[in-house]
């Protein structure tokens, strides 16, 4: 790709929220209204100098941002090629990035009046976010979240309940994310008069996905400024895991109108594209929609959405956020996938070269970022390390039994 | 053309009675069923049947016609499947058949393909319930061009707006949601039916079927002074559910539906 063609890529979604083909709002028309006042007040917010100033002060004095730029320097040694840089969200209050989004979400739904939130929860990450912005604003929180999920992450689901939020079993389908979302849709449904659905990625129906990406977008201009500072240009590739695809979007967003950054999204590879046990939508899927959004949808012949599976939970979804279907389709983004193997491998490296734990759907950036290492001397990598591996510490148990028997 | 729903509706207003539309998930629980449990509602004096296409991931609907769905999905049901369906129904009724589904299975299988295979087997209208207005342009484009209905939800939370584009858009009849919230049985029918009625005439003269929450002759009954039609679902997917598996499913369901129906009618023409 010419970075020409790529400087003139604009990623602004249409007046009706369209990425070039994807996104739009498709929705029962009991939510048509809700969402078209929701568009208003985060117009608004938008404009107003106050919304900003109480979000930055609570990213920076509740939630810790500006998070560190880190060169993972033993990592890039060992690897004797590109120099990779690590954004630090992991180390933000709650252990991921989710928190930008929740404050900034939280502090609209305040503004419109609705004092009760719910959402959906995959890895329980978002869930914990959205538990903590309601805990510091003192509003009613239910969180939805597989059962399937449930089980592999319960330290979560115990944390959203210490925080004072209801957190709902779903056990339809496959009890995971996809399920959650069907259920606190429902809920969104018919309670929407007093509820605001804190919806915690890149999809559904628009305003959403450019919502969310705007309230993620601070990682991105972090890093690209801190970046700048250190190495006096730009980062060469800039890496990222991609499940509906918010910490992707945020860290993206800045670069998009730089052509020289190649910007590469990581799905899940799961067990691998030939057994269909896999989250990768670009390989495996066609548009499609679901959730609100028209976007790559794993779906089977007769439009059924298909199952998916990854070893992290946060990975394990359907439909990729539709901005990132219109970078695909653009050539401004690669996307890659990886599979649970090569992400729990690239945990431990990561671990045991610079001490950081990575969140499981984290890994699976960082396990990209050391294939394509060797290969690019000379050049710089950043990734987002968009989350913390505490939450992940059981099924790092689960699947690394000679570690865990001290072999 | 006359459309076979436009044609039942004008029937009806005749006789002054209200259509009672009757929904079942088509392949629940098992393809084979879908024809006869249709004639049976159709001998118990339902008007329009909306014959629903299972989807993986129902959001506008309630735990019984998402395990309905759960069901036909293993069954096999498949939008081709369900079009084979209608062909056998159509040997045997000219009762207006309506798809009823979400988006995607619609999407996939192409809006022409299905436009001109619904067409060709005897359904008379679409409805999608996660299709808004303003992203259907090219879905009634199709629909039109193959003299299908489309139906489309006004709500509660409809603006006036809104109201009007639902009401251009939306031809056979304009399904009212009598309430927020997805479909299942509910004790009483909504209190601001006759407000949203009201406001919704105001934009349009199309009939108007009113649904969710209505699952018993006496909300038929209420209704009857509200708008032309009634729309039962979850009510019949239910005892579907209940009595899939024995012999006298089809006397039963005949049984209950013959019960709404007299709902529709003018009092002192119902039976007792």
């Amino acid at each position: 790709m010419s970075s020409a063609s790529a400087v003139s890529i604009t990623s602004e979604p249409d007046a009706t929220g369209h990425f070039g083909p994807y996104g739009g709002r498709f929705v029962p028309e009991v939510l048509m209204a809700p969402l078209e006042e929701l568009e208003i007040a985060y117009q608004q917010a938008q404009a107003d100098p106050a919304f900003h100033a109480e979000l930055d002060d609570l990213l920076h004095n509740y939630a810790g941002r500006e998070t560190p730029l880190y060169y993972a320097k033993r990592l890039s040694e060992e690897l004797g090629g590109a120099r990779i840089y690590l954004k630090r969200e992991d180390l933000l209050h709650t252990g991921a990035h989710k928190i930008n989004n929740c404050l900034g979400q939280a502090l609209l739904a305040r503004r419109m009046g609705k004092n009760r939130i719910i959402a959906e929860t995959g890895a329980g990450q978002h869930g914990v976010a959205t538990a903590t912005v309601c805990a510091l604003f003192g509003m009613d929180c239910t969180v939805y979240m597989g059962a399937e999920d449930m089980r592999r992450q319960e330290i979560n689901v115990f944390r959203m309940r210490m925080l004072g939020a209801k957190v709902v079993g779903v056990s339809n389908g496959s009890q995971t994310l996809k399920d959650a979302i069907n259920e606190a849709m429902r809920d969104w449904v018919t309670n929407v008069s007093e509820t605001h659905y804190l919806l915690g990625s890149a999809l559904g129906a628009h305003p959403y996905p450019l919502m969310v990406r705007e309230f993620h977008s601070c990682m991105g201009k972090e890093a690209r400024a801190q970046m700048l500072e250190r190495e006096g240009r730009l980062p060469d590739a800039v890496f990222a895991c991609v499940g509906g695809g918010s910490n992707a979007i945020g860290i993206f967003h800045a670069f998009v109108p730089d052509g020289g950054v190649r910007l590469v999204g990581v799905e899940a590879g799961g067990r691998g594209k030939a057994t269909g046990d896999h989250a990768a939508r670009f390989s495996g899927g066609a548009p499609g929609v679901l959730h609100g959004a028209f976007s790559y949808l794993l779906q089977d012949d007769d439009g059924q959405v298909s199952l998916t599976h990854s070893v992290s939970a946060g990975l394990d979804y359907a439909l990729i956020g539709p901005e990132h279907a219109w970078l695909h389709d653009q050539g401004r983004a690669a996307y890659v996938n990886i599979s649970d193997e090569e992400a729990l491998q690239a945990a431990v490296r990561l671990s045991r070269t610079e001490g950081i734990i990575p969140a499981l759907e984290s890994a699976h950036g960082v396990a990209e970022a050391i294939r394509q290492a060797p290969s690019y001397p000379g050049k710089i990598f950043l990734v987002n390390l968009s989350g913390r591996g505490d939450k992940d510490i059981g099924i790092y148990r689960e699947n690394l039994k000679e570690l865990d028997a001290g072999l | 053309m006359t459309s076979r729903i436009a044609q039942k509706f004008a029937e009806l207003k005749a006789r002054d009675e209200r259509a009672l539309v009757a929904y079942l998930t088509a392949g629940d629980p098992t393809p084979s069923r879908t024809v006869p449990l249709v004639l049976a509602l159709e001998r118990a004096g339902a008007d329009i049947i909306e014959l629903g296409v299972p989807f993986s991931d129902p959001i506008a609907d309630g735990p019984v016609i998402q395990r309905a769905a759960e069901r036909a999905l293993k069954a096999g049901a498949s939008v081709a499947g369900i079009l084979e369906m209608a062909r056998r129904i159509r040997q045997q009724s000219q009762i207006p058949l309506l798809l009823f589904t979400y988006l995607n299975p619609v999407l996939r299988y192409g809006f022409e393909r299905l436009a001109a295979e619904a067409k060709e087997a005897g359904i008379d209208g679409c409805l999608l319930t996660d299709l808004s207005v303003e992203e259907a342009a090219a879905y009634v484009e199709r629909m039109r061009a193959h003299d299908l209905d489309t139906v489309f939800l006004a709500a509660p939370t409809s603006t006036p707006r809104r109201l009007e584009l639902v009401a251009r858009y939306s031809t056979g009849f304009i399904y009212l949601v009598s309430r927020t919230g997805v479909t299942g049985e509910r004790d009483q029918v909504a209190g601001n039916v006759a407000d949203m009625v009201t406001s919704l005439r105001t934009h349009s003269d199309k009939p108007i079927a009113v649904g969710f929450g209505v699952s018993r002759r006496e909300h038929v009954a209420t209704l009857r002074g509200e708008a032309e039609g009634v729309v039962v679902g979850s009510a019949i997917v239910r005892l579907i559910e209940e009595h899939g598996s024995s012999a006298d499913l089809e006397a039963r369901l005949e049984a209950f539906v013959r019960e709404l129906k007299q709902g529709t009618r003018a009092p002192e023409m119902a039976i007792p």
